[in-house]
């Protein structure tokens, strides 16, 4: 076994410098930096967008007094519950066809409310109808009311906790974790597909498997690609805090995981280890089996969309702990390290991250010695007659 | 020496009995018995597609047999005595971007030798050989030749006790083939085990106490290359003066008239009787030679005229290229 992880090692190191130590790794480190730099300005242009021109304002074509009334009473609503969450009434000319005023593009109603206060006529797309019906009956009522709409006092009793508002925010925490590690995971393990195709173009396999166990080759790789995503979490993360503090401000914080802060860092970077290793692991045998890189390019769809299935599986589970498929998630290897993360927000609990992350580390020896296995029977034409696992015959005399 | 005291010199450094290699229908290495004895240099010769590299991969753990066994350096996991072989691949493989030193030291590194003792030794080694003004570029601006000796540096930097070179002729031209001999026999003294495969007769006749010959995937002979040419018997060329007279009696039966001369292997008898009835009959002897056969002649007595000729058109074709 040490002789394994000091071979593992070179072929690590080896791995490591080929790729640090290179122009094109300046483009890995900054190339996620460029599409969150378009994604926060084209966010902040739909949330521009959204709240200017996407909420959906009504037409009034009624005399001006019961116009007035409506429009008073929709401003008196608006102050309570928030322009957001009541629909804008805009004042249309009167008397005219409800249907002729719909039909102008310049206008811009999602429909028109016509008649009188007492006796609305709601004109529009069923949809619309629908959607919108319910606003306008609230404001009629309260113009029904006029000066007599009641104005009720609350009593503000604040409390630093809930039990629903820390489930729910543990849950985002939970959900944000998952996202973050399955980006992560699909972004850099795919990487790992086109490994061995480098040696086995120029021949260096031959020099490899003279040398040293192919399990060691195997997991040099990993090791080597594993320490490359490292640096560029820890860069891009660098840079993520730098941008959160500058746009967030100093009072921004995510809610606190049940584990703890400290404890759900160290158990984010566990489980990204563990997820890039099970499925770098089993990228690197399927990748090891494509003799060029044209077949390595074919493989790479199939291969994401069974992350993709991975990944809604984990998603799914999260949001029901305990239960029947939450457990699934976390005992089926591939989706275990997503649904493990999730839990690691919502319960404190540590045993089961311990056997959790022992568990991972099990699938990871066993499906690196079934892509070996694979590897030297379909590549190096060996091992017909040799077992997947064998028994260690003892040391020569 | 690296790992010189993991394992006790064993008397074969690499020992084989009955290996069987199959690729689908085919099979490579059809029940192969070898013994390579301890400080020896060891030839595999045969035309390509013999078996000989599926041999040596067979022997040196790349692949497992399908059946029978082999040792290696008394070892039956060869890849456990990796840090005392050295294995220079037919097919020449380095990474194009690693710089020349480098690669010689991680070829080191994976056979255990510590990577600031390899690139050390990687340096003085390309000194030497008056490449130490290649030693910082990367192999991709080598040529190829240059690049073919920093693999084979790269086989040998971590000391082995056994090194295994496939083809290592392959592709050099006349004096890098001269300075591979020279470094192979310096390992020989050294005390280094070497075991080669060629198609080449005359590398195998100049370098090899043993040789195998090596022909559609079976050993049709494994000796020194003096008991392969004593297969054959020395071969007398006779001219005499005279055409015919009763000395002709004492030609053996198989004797050949070929361009004035006669031809025969030398009788068991040995040659005296001849003598002896050429002088009595006045026969004149115009010239008469014994020669000893070359490994070819040897060669083509043990494996047949067509794999000897495909071994000619082997080479040719190497060449040529």
């Amino acid at each position: 076994m040490k002789d394994m992880m000091r071979s593992a090692m070179v072929v690590a190191r080896r791995d490591f410098s080929a790729v640090i130590f290179t122009r094109t790794f300046l483009f890995f480190l900054l190339g996620p930096l460029l599409p969150i730099l378009i994604g926060m300005a084209f966010g902040g242009l739909s949330e521009k967008i959204s709240n200017d021109s996407l909420r959906p304002a009504m037409g009034l074509s009624m005399p001006p007094a019961q116009a007035a009334r409506m429009l008073d009473a929709r401003e008196a609503i608006a102050r309570r519950i928030g322009a957001d969450h009541i629909s804008a009434l805009k004042a249309a000319p009167w008397p005219a066809d409800p249907q002729q005023l719909l039909a102008r593009s310049d206008a811009g109603y999602a429909a028109v409310v016509s008649g009188s206060v007492d006796r609305l006529v709601l004109t529009g797309q069923r949809a619309d109808i629908a959607r919108l019906e319910g606003d306008v009956r609230l404001i009629a009522s309260a113009a029904e009311m006029r000066a007599t709409l009641p104005e009720v006092r609350v009593e503000r009793n604040p409390v630093a906790l809930s039990a629903s508002g820390q489930a729910q925010a543990r849950l985002t925490t939970g959900r944000a974790a998952q996202i973050l590690m399955f980006l992560l995971t699909m972004l850099l393990a795919g990487m790992v597909l086109s490994n061995m195709v480098e040696e086995k173009n120029n021949k260096v396999i031959e020099i490899l498997a003279a040398a040293v166990p192919i399990d060691a080759v195997f997991l040099g790789k990993l090791v080597a690609m594993l320490s490359m995503s490292f640096i560029g979490i820890f860069f891009w993360a660098v840079c993520a805090l730098a941008g959160m503090g500058l746009l967030a401000g100093p009072g921004f914080a995510l809610p606190t995981p049940a584990v703890g802060w400290p404890v759900f860092l160290l158990l984010a970077l566990l489980y990204f280890a563990m997820a890039y290793c099970l499925l770098g692991s089993l990228f690197l045998g399927i990748g090891a089996q494509a003799a060029t890189v044209r077949e390595v390019q074919t493989l790479n769809m199939p291969v994401t969309m069974g992350q993709m299935v991975v990944f809604f599986f984990a998603t799914y589970a999260v949001d029901h702990m305990g239960s029947a498929p939450e457990i699934a998630a976390a005992v089926f290897p591939l989706s275990s390290p997503f649904a493990m993360i999730a839990r690691a927000a919502q319960d404190a609990a540590l045993w089961p991250h311990v056997l959790a992350l022992a568990w991972q580390a099990l699938w990871v020896a066993l499906i690196i010695r079934m892509g070996v296995w694979l590897f030297r029977r379909h590549v190096l034409h060996s091992g017909t007659k040799r077992p997947l696992f064998r028994r260690r015959s003892p040391p020569a005399s | 020496m690296i790992g010189d005291t993991l394992t006790p010199q064993t008397a074969y450094a690499v020992e084989a009995h009955g290996l069987v290699k199959t690729f689908g229908d085919f099979r490579a290495v059809n029940g192969i018995d070898i013994a390579v004895p301890t400080g020896t240099i060891y030839g595999v010769l045969g035309p390509n597609g013999a078996g000989k590299t599926t041999l040596l991969r067979t022997l040196l753990g790349i692949v497992d047999p399908d059946e029978g066994h082999r040792t290696l350096l008394g070892d039956p996991q060869p890849l456990r005595q990796s840090r005392l072989v050295g294995y220079l691949p037919e097919e020449r493989g380095l990474y194009p971007s690693m710089k020349a030193y480098d690669a010689i030291a991680f070829m080191g590194a994976l056979r255990g030798l510590p990577l600031k003792i390899g690139r050390a030794r990687a340096r003085a080694m390309l000194e030497a050989h008056g490449l130490g003004a290649s030693a910082d570029k990367p192999i991709r601006q080598l040529s190829k030749g240059m690049a073919q000796t920093v693999q084979l540096f790269g086989t040998i930097v971590h000391e082995p006790r056994l090194i295994v070179l496939d083809e290592p002729f392959s592709g050099l031209d006349a004096i890098n083939q001269g300075k591979l001999e020279a470094l192979i026999r310096e390992q020989a003294r050294a005390g280094v085990t070497v075991l080669f495969s060629t198609h080449v007769i005359a590398h195998a006749e100049r370098l090899c106490e043993r040789i195998a010959i090596v022909a559609g995937g079976r050993i049709r002979f494994e000796g020194s290359v003096a008991k392969a040419r004593d297969r054959l018997r020395p071969q007398v060329t006779l001219r005499t003066r005279s055409s015919d007279g009763p000395w002709r009696r004492a030609l053996p039966g198989e004797t050949l008239a070929q361009d004035g001369a006669w031809h025969f292997a030398l009788p068991d008898g040995g040659i005296e009787p001849l003598l002896r009835a050429l002088l009595d009959a006045d026969a004149g002897i115009e010239s008469l030679s014994i020669e000893r056969p070359g490994l070819h002649d040897a060669f083509v007595a043990i494996a047949g005229e067509a794999v000897a000729r495909q071994m000619e058109e082997d080479r040719a074709r190497e060449d040529a290229a």
